[in-house]
């Protein structure tokens, strides 16, 4: 690896302070993403700056009608989190269903909204749910936030600090996950409140995003069947050696009517 | 530059100063000659590398060694009580767990790990759990069956 120097964060700004002085710099939060990508130099920061010790960032409560997570709450702990599991039971499914055990105990969620992952679950929850990011600069919508493959609208000097979901009436994630790594071939979160059935696809594009006309069909019938006979197509699949571009478009389907299904019945 | 950490390792105090690029499996091996870390595929895929780090498993390939400053690290070493094997250790002799025993360290820190939050976990909690330790033999059935040997052991342990 090459060399990088490394700082413990000791406060929010101090830690936006050094990305404002050195733009080169990058922060650290559990690493799942960044470690692999720093031994394998896809990144080069001069700088390593180390948010796990600002504790302030960590843990959830249910605020109003919505549930806000801190950003560096790991997967385990929101899997295993009576707070969330009561109000959005569907993101401590998710949560327990990311990558392995030991990502789960040291990967947060800041920073997998952070790197945007393709592949990864999370954008599909705070996209369908259209939770709200807070940095230490603004309030991101979901909708704003996702803008390309691992890329974000967060600036150079901005830090997730907590994420706030809306709670909505129903909500289920179901993913076809890669057998080796748990990464989303395909996955779906499927919302219902009082605005209208969403769905979030991850894992089958270069980014999440939102498959409008399945939504469509669940605004009179919110119901599996209501997806029958649909086909869902979209220019820009990811066609690899995972899956082929076609296979996608079956498992947005497939995903989508388990979602639907579980979201119905579970809630 | 180096920098000082302090961390506590399998039950001592440690001060040492490290580069930050060194990754903690490197620092623990060369440094510590904790060698019961495997070291396989460096991608944090398969499970040979796993120790804890405050009670929870953690592959030491993807984390750095500055990383553990303040935090207490048990490596497979730390695991047993002087000469008494921990039950988990136990367990993967007696179940036939061990094939050739490259990933067996790490398996076995998983398996505590899913122990100390899941006192009776079935067939398939177990095999869930074990999804990032990878063994080459192919010999998983034994190691789900050392896993719940475990457990019973564990449990009849605090039963008495």
């Amino acid at each position: 690896m090459h060399a990088f120097e490394y700082q413990h964060a000791e406060t929010i700004e101090g830690a936006a302070e050094f990305l404002t002085q050195d733009n080169k710099a990058q922060l650290l939060a559990g690493g799942m993403t960044l470690l692999p990508a720093l031994k394998s130099s896809l990144v080069a920061p001069t700088a390593l700056i180390d948010l796990k010790g600002l504790i302030e960032l960590k843990g959830a409560c249910v605020d109003g009608d919505a549930l806000v997570i801190g950003a560096l709450t790991t997967h385990v702990e929101v899997a295993e989190s009576e707070v969330i599991n009561s109000a959005i039971p569907a993101l401590t499914r998710l949560a327990a269903n990311i990558g392995d055990a030991q990502v789960r105990n040291r990967g947060t969620l800041g920073g997998s909204l952070a790197s945007n992952d393709p592949s990864a679950d999370y954008p599909a929850a705070v996209l369908g749910l259209e939770a709200v990011i807070r940095t230490n600069r603004r309030d991101i919508p979901a909708a704003e936030f996702f803008t390309g493959k691992f890329e974000t609208a967060l600036q150079t000097d901005e830090i997730i600090l907590a994420v706030r979901f809306p709670i909505p009436e129903q909500a289920a994630y179901v993913k076809f996950p890669n057998p080796a790594s748990h990464f989303a071939i395909v996955g779906v979160m499927v919302v219902r409140d009082a605005r209208g059935p969403r769905i979030a696809v991850t894992g089958a594009s270069a980014c999440v995003f939102r498959a409008r006309e399945l939504e469509d069909a669940l605004r009179t019938d919110f119901n599996e069947h209501a997806l029958d006979g649909l086909k869902f197509h979209r220019e820009d699949l990811i066609d690899d050696l995972y899956a082929t571009a076609e296979y996608r478009a079956h498992l947005v389907m497939a995903m989508a009517r388990r979602a639907v299904a579980m979201a119905s019945t579970r809630g | 530059m180096a920098q000082e950490i302090e961390f506590n390792l399998n039950g001592e105090q440690i001060t040492c100063a490290v580069e930050p690029p060194t990754l903690l499996v490197d620092l623990l091996r060369d440094r510590f000659g904790l060698a019961g870390i495997h070291v396989a595929c460096e991608t944090s895929r398969c499970g040979s590398c796993v120790i804890h780090i405050d009670g929870r498993s953690v592959k030491s390939c993807i984390i750095l060694a500055v990383e553990v400053d303040g935090c207490s690290v048990m490596t497979i070493e730390g695991l047993a009580d002087g000469e008494r094997l921990h039950p988990l250790q136990t367990a993967f002799g007696d179940c036939g767990g061990r094939q050739c025993g490259f990933c067996t360290p790490g398996m076995v820190m998983s398996a505590l790990d899913l122990l100390q939050h899941n006192r009776d976990p079935d067939e398939s909690e177990i095999r869930e759990w074990m999804e990032g330790n990878i063994c080459h033999c192919m010999g998983y059935h034994n190691i789900v069956g050392a896993v719940q040997a475990a457990a019973s052991e564990l449990q009849a342990d605090t039963e008495v």
